[in-house]
C-alpha cells in the first residue's frame, strides 16, 4: 500500500484552525451587517473599536488593557477545560457555570470570612465547585438524571446559595464583597513580577501560567496516562467499559468532580487577583460559563486551542467595551461579540463541510483521472 | 437468452476504502422472483456491494440498472422509490420506539398531522400472520429479543411494498427453527413474484432456498453457478479458494478439576418478574467444553451475565478455582482467570470509537507491561503488542493496529476480541455465540482455537444457538429452556432431533 502524502488541508487539526477561522470571520460580518442596520454612519468605526480591542490605546496604556484581557482569558480558559474534559467522557457539562459560581463563593467566603492566604482559598473553591459537579454526577449514575438538567438546576441553587452566603461578607453600603486589596491582601495571588511585564498591572499574577499549565495537564491526562483511557471509554462506551471491568460509575462522578474543580479554579483566578467583587445582588447566572461552552467548541474540544479560542472571545469582548456608546446602545457590545461567538458554535460544521468539499474533489479528480486513462485504453 | 431485462443489475462495481478495494468490478444480475444467493468470506465485500446498492455509499466505478434501465442511487430513499428494502446485519431499529412505530417510521400515514396508528397497526397485523412473523407490535424495541427485532425489520420491508428485498445474514442471529420458518418465508414471497438478494455464508441454507448464487472472494467477483448443478462442496471452493473441513478434529476431553462451580444461581429479568435464569446448577471442568443449548432468549444471556459479573445475581453462588465469586467486581473475576467472549460485540466487546490496538489492550492495559508506575501509558508496548496478536489471530483491517475498530469488518472486529482473550491465557473461556456472523473459514478458525483451549486445560462455556456448533463443538450439552437447564446430553449420543425436543421444552429430564 501507498503511504499518501498528506497535505495541509487534509491535517486534522488544521481543518479545525481553517473552520475556526471561518466562523470568526462569519462572526463579524455579521456583527457588522447588525451594526449597518442600527446606525451605517458609525458601523465601520465600531467594528474596528472591536477588532483592535486594546491595540488602539497607546504604548504603555495598551500593556494595561492586554493584561487584563490576559487576566479575564483565564477563567474562561479554565471553564472551557471543564467543558472538554465532561464532554470527551460523553457528558455535557452545562452545570459549568454553576460550577464557576460555587468556585467564586467558596474562595470569597474563605477570603473575606476567615483570612486565609491565597492558596487555600482557591482550593477550597476548587473543593466547593468539585462538590458540585460531584452531586451532578452521583445523580446521573444513581438515578440516570441527566447532567444537562441536573446541571440547569444546580446552576440557579448554587446562584442563590452564593448571594446568601456572600451577602454575609459585603461591603456595607454597595452590594459587592468587600475589596480583598483592603480586608485580606494575603489572598492576592502573586504576581511574581509578571505585572513588570504589564506596565506594572496589579490583576496579572499567576494565574495566567496556571491556566496555560492546567491546559497542558488537561491535556495529557486524557491522552497520555492510563486514567485518560478509562475514561474515554467510558465516555465512547460505557457497556464496554463495565465489560472490561472499570469502574464505570466511579469514572463518571471522578470525571464531574475533575470538571467541576476546573470551572471552580477558574473562578478563582479570576476573583483571588481583585480585579472583581462579586455582586451578591445578581440575579442571572454569570456568563462565563456558557461562554466556556463556546471556546471549547470553538477550541475544536482540544485543550491547546481553548488557550487561542478563549483568547480571541475575550479579546472580541474587551473590544466591545470601546464602541461609540454615543451612537449605539450600551448592550452593542455584548450583541457583537455574542453574534461571533455564536457562529463560533459551528465549528463542527464548518469542518464538516470542509471534509466534504474535499472529497467532492477527490472524487472528481479520480473521475477525470479514470476517463483519460479509459480513452488512451481505447486508442490504444 | 431470453430479453427479459433483470429486476435488478449491478454491472461492474468498484468501491474503494482507504487502504482497502471493497468491490473490484463486481457484477450481479437479480431476476424477478428469484432467491438469490450472494456469497463469500467476511471482508469479501458482501455488505459493502449491498450498501452500494441501498444508496449509502457511491461506488466510483459501474451502474446499477433496474429493469434494464440505469438509474442512480444516492441514498436510501432513492433506494425505497425503487422498491429496493434491507435488512441489514446490525439492525437499523430505535430502541425506544414500539415495533409497529419502528415499522412506520419514514412512512406513517398521518391525517391532519396526528398519527394514524390504527390503519398501520391492521396492516402490520395481517402481514405478520400471512408470513408467520409473530411480533407484538407494541413492545418496545429494547425490551424484544434479537429474533423479534429481526422479524420486524422484515416486517418493515413488507410494510412499504418493496419488489427486492435483501436479507444481510438473516439468519445469523435466529434459532434452527425460525431458520426454517424464514427460509419458507423467503420461499412464498419469491413465488409472489419478490425478488430476492440472500447475503449468507451458510452453505446449507443456501443450498435449500436460492436459484442461484453469486460468489465474492476478497473483493472480486467469482462467478454465478445455478444451485440446482452444484454441491456445498463446490460452493464453499468458490468461496475460500481451498477445500474447507466441516467437521471440527478433536480428540476425547480429558475433565480434570472442577474451575467454575455454579449452585442455585437465579438471575431477575428485566422485561418480567419472573426470573431469567431460575435455580441453575451446574459445574464446568478444566479441559471440556461445556456448551449451553438453548433457543434465543431462554435466558442463556443473563446466565452469562451473572457468571461474568455484568448482572447482579438475586440467589445462588459462583465460584471459580474454588473462589467464591458470587459478587466479586468484574475486574477481579478478569483477573482470576475468566475470560468472556461477549454475545454483542458492538455493545460490550469493544469500543468501537478506539483503535484496534486500544482495544486490543481492553483488559490489559493497567498492566505494569502497558501502564507504568506514573500511571502513563506505555505506547510502543501496546503497538507491539496488538501488532503481535493481529499478526498471530490474522485480524485483518485497513490501516492495522490504528484502524478505528468501527471501519472493520464483523469477522475481524470477532477476531480481534477472540485474539484478546485467549491470549489473557485464562482459566476459564467463556464464548456466547462466537461464531455468530462468520463465515466458514473465520468459523473453522475459531472453533480450532476453541478446542486448543480445551486441549492446553482450560475450562470452556460455550453459548450457542447453531445446532451444528453444538453438536460438533462441545463435550457436552446442557440444554436451557425458560430460564432452568432442562437436560444434559453427550453429543455422541444424541441426536440433533432430541435435542430440538429439549429445547422446544418438549422433552424434559425428571
Amino acid at each position: 500500500m501507498k503511504k499518501e502524502k498528506t497535505s495541509l488541508i487534509r491535517n486534522d487539526g488544521f481543518q479545525t484552525l481553517l473552520a475556526s477561522l471561518i466562523c470568526i470571520l462569519g462572526g463579524i460580518l455579521v456583527g457588522f451587517i447588525a451594526l449597518l442596520i442600527i446606525e451605517p454612519s458609525g458601523a465601520v468605526e465600531a467594528i474596528f473599536a472591536v477588532l483592535k480591542s486594546f491595540f488602539r490605546y497607546p504604548g504603555k496604556l495598551m500593556l494595561k488593557y492586554f493584561g487584563q484581557t490576559l487576566v479575564r482569558t483565564v477563567p474562561l480558559i479554565m471553564c472551557a477545560l471543564s467543558v472538554l474534559f465532561a464532554y470527551k467522557v460523553g457528558m455535557f457539562n452545562i452545570g459549568v457555570a454553576g460550577q464557576y459560581v460555587a468556585g467564586a463563593c467558596g474562595c470569597l467566603y474563605a477570603a473575606l470570612a476567615w483570612n486565609l492566604p491565597w492558596l487555600p482559598c482557591l482550593l477550597i473553591g476548587m473543593v466547593a465547585a468539585a462538590v458540585l459537579g460531584a452531586i451532578s454526577g452521583v445523580l446521573k449514575t444513581q438515578c440516570n438524571v441527566n447532567v444537562v438538567i441536573s446541571g440547569i438546576m444546580l446552576n440557579w441553587i448554587t446562584l442563590y446559595l452564593t448571594n446568601l452566603i456572600l451577602g454575609t461578607v459585603k461591603s456595607p453600603n454597595s452590594p459587592y464583597t468587600l475589596a480583598l486589596q483592603g480586608k485580606n491582601p494575603s489572598a492576592l495571588l502573586p504576581s511574581m513580577g509578571l505585572g513588570a511585564f504589564f506596565n506594572n498591572e496589579k490583576s496579572v499574577t499567576i494565574a495566567i501560567p496556571l491556566a496555560v499549565i492546567m491546559a497542558v495537564v488537561v491535556w495529557v491526562v486524557l491522552n497520555k496516562t492510563k486514567f485518560g483511557y478509562e475514561l474515554k471509554a467510558t465516555g465512547n462506551n460505557y457497556h464496554a467499559a463495565k465489560y472490561a471491568g472499570m469502574k464505570e460509575n466511579r469514572n463518571i462522578i471522578m470525571t464531574m468532580m475533575i470538571a467541576g474543580a476546573l470551572a471552580g479554579m477558574g473562578a478563582g483566578l479570576l476573583f483571588l487577583t481583585g480585579i472583581e467583587d462579586w455582586e451578591t445582588t445578581i440575579s442571572s447566572v454569570p456568563a462565563m460559563g456558557f461562554n466556556g461552552i463556546a471556546v471549547a467548541f470553538l477550541g475544536g474540544l482540544s485543550p491547546l486551542g481553548s488557550i487561542l479560542s478563549a483568547f480571541f472571545i475575550q479579546y472580541i469582548t474587551t473590544g466591545g467595551g470601546n464602541v461609540d456608546l454615543q451612537v449605539y446602545c450600551s448592550q452593542i457590545s455584548s450583541l457583537i461579540s455574542s453574534l461571533i461567538i455564536y457562529l463560533c458554535a459551528f465549528v463542527a460544521f464548518f469542518k464538516f463541510f470542509l471534509q466534504a468539499q474535499i472529497r467532492k474533489r477527490d472524487e472528481k479528480k479520480a473521475a477525470a483521472l479514470k476517463a483519460a486513462e479509459n480513452k488512451e485504453g481505447g486508442e490504444g | 437468452m431470453n430479453n427479459v431485462p433483470y429486476a435488478i443489475e449491478m454491472v461492474n462495481i468498484t468501491k474503494k476504502f482507504p487502504g482497502i478495494i471493497a468491490n473490484d468490478n463486481v457484477t450481479l444480475q437479480l431476476k424477478a422472483g428469484e432467491i438469490h444467493a450472494l456469497l463469500g468470506e467476511n471482508g469479501a465485500g458482501k455488505s459493502t456491494l449491498m450498501s452500494v446498492l441501498f444508496g449509502l455509499y457511491q461506488a466510483e466505478e459501474g451502474v446499477i440498472k433496474k429493469n434494464g434501465e440505469i438509474v442512480r442511487i444516492n441514498n436510501p430513499n432513492d433506494a425505497n422509490e425503487l422498491g429496493i428494502g434491507m435488512v441489514h446485519q446490525h439492525f437499523k431499529l430505535v430502541e425506544c420506539f414500539s415495533v409497529l412505530d419502528n415499522i412506520i417510521l419514514g412512512v406513517e400515514d398521518t391525517k391532519n398531522g396526528i398519527l394514524q396508528r390504527d390503519k398501520a397497526r391492521a396492516k402490520v397485523i395481517a402481514l405478520s400472520e400471512k408470513y408467520g412473523l409473530s411480533v407484538n407490535p407494541d413492545a418496545l424495541i429494547e425490551d424484544i429479543s434479537v429474533g423479534m427485532q429481526q422479524r420486524t425489520e422484515i416486517l418493515k420491508m413488507l410494510y412499504r411494498d418493496n419488489e427486492i428485498l435483501i436479507f444481510d445474514e438473516p439468519t445469523a442471529v435466529l434459532t434452527p427453527q425460525e431458520i426454517e420458518e424464514l427460509l419458507q418465508i423467503m420461499k412464498n414471497l419469491a413465488a409472489e413474484g419478490k425478488s430476492i438478494l440472500f447475503i449468507t455464508h451458510k452453505l446449507n441454507e443456501i443450498m435449500a432456498v436460492a436459484d442461484r448464487c453469486s460468489v465474492l472472494r476478497k473483493g472480486k467477483y467469482i462467478g454465478t453457478v445455478d444451485i440446482k448443478d452444484c454441491t456445498k462442496d463446490d460452493l464453499s471452493r468458490m468461496m475460500v479458494g481451498r477445500d474447507v473441513e466441516f467437521a471440527v478434529q478433536k480428540k476425547p476431553a480429558e475433565p480434570r478439576d472442577v474451575i467454575l462451580d455454579v449452585q442455585g444461581l437465579s438471575v431477575a429479568s428485566k422485561i418480567s418478574k419472573k426470573n431469567a435464569v431460575n435455580d441453575v446448577t451446574f459445574q464446568v471442568r478444566a479441559g471440556e467444553i461445556v456448551c449451553i443449548a438453548g433457543i434465543d432468549g431462554n435466558g442463556q444471556s443473563e446466565l452469562v451475565f451473572g457468571i461474568s459479573g455484568l448482572e447482579n445475581v438475586t440467589a445462588g453462588t459462583v465460584k471459580l478455582l474454588g473462589n467464591d465469586i458470587t459478587h466479586a467486581p468484574i475486574r477481579k473475576r478478569s483477573l482470576m482467570g475468566m475470560s468472556h467472549i461477549p454475545e454483542d460485540r458492538h455493545k460490550h466487546g469493544l469500543v468501537l470509537d478506539y483503535t484496534l490496538e486500544d482495544n486490543i489492550v481492553l483488559q490489559r492495559y493497567f498492566q505494569p507491561e502497558f501502564t507504568n508506575k506514573f500511571g502513563f501509558l506505555r505506547r510502543k508496548n501496546i503497538r507491539s503488542y496488538a501488532e503481535r496478536l493481529i499478526e498471530q489471530y490474522d485480524v485483518r483491517s485497513g490501516q492495522g493496529p490504528i484502524t478505528v475498530s468501527r471501519a472493520m469488518s464483523g469477522g475481524n472486529q470477532q477476531k480481534a476480541i477472540i485474539a484478546r482473550e485467549i491470549d489473557k491465557d485464562p482459566q476459564l473461556l467463556i464464548a456466547v455465540q462466537p461464531t455468530r456472523g462468520l463465515d466458514v473459514g473465520a468459523i473453522e478458525y475459531i472453533h480450532r482455537q476453541i478446542v486448543a483451549q480445551r486441549d492446553a486445560g482450560k475450562a470452556v462455556l460455550l453459548v450457542s444457538l447453531e445446532l451444528d456448533e453444538v453438536m460438533t463443538v462441545s463435550d457436552r450439552i446442557l440444554v436451557m429452556y425458560e430460564g432452568e437447564i432442562v437436560g444434559e446430553l453427550d453429543p455422541k449420543k444424541t441426536t440433533v432431533e432430541e435435542l430440538g425436543l429439549y429445547m422446544a421444552g418438549a422433552k424434559k429430564e425428571g
